[in-house]
């Protein structure tokens, strides 16, 4: 059988400022066996759009990338958050001809580490974390939305680290795109009752780049905090290492 | 008291002024929503939480889709039960009707169980206009009834308070020591508001359940105050929301048992009074005369919308509040209005009008906990979204939030204008760009209290097009 051809979705905030995340994604998915292409005009879900009331906007942006994403086997995110996008909420933004482009693009999206445990049956990747201990924040729409709570742990843990508890693990950080813009106060406050429970800890972990930027971007302002790393970046250093 | 001389316009203020001012609320909302959030959790375990909700959902959409139906089967339960009962269509009409109960029985001092509907309504104000006392019996409302201030949570209306809050105020009103303990209080408050159940001739109350079957009035409480107030005075009005009926007494029998896991965590409250009427000749207690009140007050008006008709399925267990980051943060006050929290705020634009709503349905960060928790499955978020929607579509967004979407939205369907854009965003987030960005609309405020995240270096694509050979660090 040929290996499963995976478009992988960069994501905007991703391509500009989780480059090197992105690319351990994608190194990732080339070491478990599978073909991965970039698709060139791939550029956003829409969900900012989409979470702020823009329907319309959203639903254009969504429909295109349903157009740029249609054709591989699956389309893999380095996000929760946009794979919920494109999962849940673009088939029921898309109308007229390209809405059994979105729907069928729908069926076949999964968030990177759902699509290494959940499609490609991956459960250990080496022990090259071994002796790590790390907190995981759970992003909102990966464990909501898409319903997955398990997959990124299972990665993690097979991959030897030890992943602590944390109080506040399943707690919204704050970010919510444009709420964080509307409302820093209550944005910021978010991101400390994260912080101020965080246990200690070498690194914490997510699958979605706008927790992280929040969470690290919190953590910069008090000046403290372990590194904020993406789930994709620590994996792939444990493989490769 | 009612939120006068607050409004949802004044969310992002008020919030702010509550992280920044007052440390002690964000300490006691916290502690509370967790502790709350737990206590419900435990309260589910073994049971099938789907089914339950499942049904609970089914059971309140079928009352809505023939809410007509059952309200005129519930008059007739009522009035067969000895009630008298009236129809309110909005604040001002119920107001008046409890106006004319006053004087046609010539009525001078109240006891009121804990309601949301007569916070809504205004009730206390109305009434001590018109040479009342009131005295709120629920010991958090009582707390706030003599700080003059709102309830914050739609169950634990003094959530936001804390221990030495009280130990402060009741050492000032009732005289305890300075150091006394939860109990110690409890009890001077019981003492203090013995007196005013035995003086008063006037016990005001919602309901959580009325059922139409019956006409049974159903209320849950742990203090026994909602008792005494709906038995020892002469005169019981009923405040109830439209939406609270029940079809059925084998329904309530199941929402009996929801709601106090839902809200608290209990299997059920301390005291259950099912009230079937006033008292019949030879019975020893209850009141001479029982009102009900139904009051719409714009519950019409949202059952009518295609989408946000789903919120008055709610049954005010508080739930989603428990559960709620943005809450959990700013407690129920900057919300402006008697409802806070995600319910808040999805009912605010039916009941208020969106307008007079905004931003409330922006105050939510999407997280979902709202719409998992929910006993009747209202799904929250998504209508946090419809309402979002809607208010696009009437202009009530900040026209730079309009134009911003549609230049983010151009550049997204124009790969390379929009990895232009990409490249901007790199240099504003870098060193030199960085004192501009600082000085932008929203990239400003998002940066004042965090670090702008770093974007030096190629993009994922400039790396791809590169064939990935090189590993760098990542950011």
């Amino acid at each position: 059988m040929p290996p499963p051809r995976v478009a992988l979705f960069p994501t905007c905030l991703g391509n500009r400022f989780f480059a090197e995340a992105v690319a351990d994604a994608a190194r990732l998915l080339r070491h478990v066996g599978v073909e991965v292409s970039v698709p060139a005009e791939a550029t956003c879900c829409g969900q900012p759009a989409f979470n702020a009331g823009h329907r319309a906007e959203a639903a254009r942006m969504a429909g295109r990338l349903a157009e740029v994403l249609d054709g591989a086997d699956w389309v893999v995110l380095p996000s929760g958050s946009c794979a919920a996008m494109v999962r849940n909420h673009a088939p029921t933004l898309v109308q007229g001809t390209r809405a059994d482009l979105a729907r069928r693009v729908a069926l076949r999206t999964r968030e990177l580490s759902e699509f290494l445990v959940d499609e490609m049956g991956v459960h250990r990747l080496g022990d090259g974390l071994a002796g790590r201990r790390v907190a995981y924040h759970h992003g909102c729409h990966a464990l909501r939305e898409l319903r997955s709570r398990e997959q990124p742990l299972t990665l993690l843990k097979g991959a030897g680290a030890e992943v602590v508890p944390w109080e506040a693990a399943e707690e919204c950080c704050g970010f919510g795109g444009l709420f964080s813009a509307k409302l820093p106060a209550v944005s910021t406050a978010m991101a400390d009752r994260k912080l101020d429970t965080l246990p200690g800890v070498d690194a914490v972990v997510s699958a979605d780049g706008g927790c992280l930027m929040q969470l690290a971007g919190r953590a910069g302002h008090r000046g403290e905090g372990p590194p904020f790393r993406h789930l994709a970046s620590v994996l792939w250093e444990g493989v490769s290492t | 008291m009612s939120g006068a001389g607050t409004r949802p316009a004044d969310f992002a203020l008020r919030a702010r002024e509550v992280l920044e001012e007052r440390p002690t609320v964000r300490a006691a909302v916290t502690e509370g929503t967790l502790r709350a959030q737990e206590k419900r959790r435990k309260a589910f375990v073994g049971l099938d939480e789907e089914a339950w909700k499942e049904w609970a959902r089914a059971t309140k959409t079928h009352l809505l889709g023939r809410l007509d139906h059952y309200l005129l089967e519930a008059e007739a339960s009522l009035v067969a039960n000895g009630v008298r009962v009236h129809w309110a269509e909005d604040a001002p009409q119920a107001r008046r009707i409890l106006g004319g109960i006053v004087e046609e029985a010539g009525l001078s001092s109240a006891v009121k169980a804990k309601s949301m509907l007569s916070e809504e309504l205004e009730v206390n104000a109305f009434l001590e206009k018109r040479g009342l006392s009131v005295r709120e019996t629920d010991l958090g409302e009582y707390i706030l009834q003599m700080l003059g201030e709102a309830p914050s949570h739609i169950v634990g209306p003094a959530m936001h308070k804390t221990l030495e809050d009280c130990q402060e105020l009741f050492a000032d009103e009732l005289g305890t020591p300075p150091d006394a303990s939860a109990e110690v209080i409890a009890a001077a408050a019981r003492r203090r508001l013995r007196r005013d159940f035995l003086e008063a001739d006037l016990g005001i109350s919602g309901a959580n359940f009325l059922v139409a079957e019956t006409g049974t009035v159903a209320l849950m409480e742990n203090e026994g105050n909602i008792r005494l107030s709906t038995s020892l005075p002469r005169v019981h009005v009923a405040f109830v929301g439209i939406e609270k009926l029940l079809p059925r007494l084998a329904d309530l029998a199941g929402f009996l048992q929801l709601l106090p896991r839902s809200a608290t965590g209990q299997v059920i409250g301390n005291y259950v009074s099912l009230l079937q009427g006033p008292r019949r000749p030879g019975e020893p207690d209850g009141p001479e005369e029982m009102h009900v009140v139904l009051v719409d007050n714009g519950r019409t008006r949202l059952l009518a919308d295609d989408q946000g008709h789903e919120a008055l399925r709610c049954i005010r267990c508080g739930a989603c509040l428990n559960v709620c980051p943005v809450y959990r943060q700013s407690g129920g006050h900057p919300y402006g209005w008697v409802y806070s929290g995600p319910i808040g705020a999805i009912l605010a634009p039916g009941l208020l009008g969106l307008e007079e709503a905004m931003p409330l349905p922006y105050a939510s960060s999407l997280c979902g906990a709202c719409g998992d928790v929910c006993p009747v499955k209202i799904p929250i978020p998504e209508l946090l979204v419809y309402w979002r929607e809607r208010a696009v579509e009437e202009g009530l967004v900040p026209r730079s939030e309009a134009w911003g979407m549609a230049g983010y939205t151009a550049a997204a369907l124009n790969p390379r204008l929009f990895h232009a854009a990409e490249a901007l965003a790199g240099v504003l987030t870098g060193p030199a760009g960085e004192l501009l960005a600082r000085r932008l609309p929203m990239v400003g405020d998002w940066a004042a209290d965090r670090s702008l995240p770093r974007a030096e270096g190629p993009t994922f694509r400039e790396l791809w097009a590169e064939g990935l050979d090189q590993p760098r660090e990542d950011g």
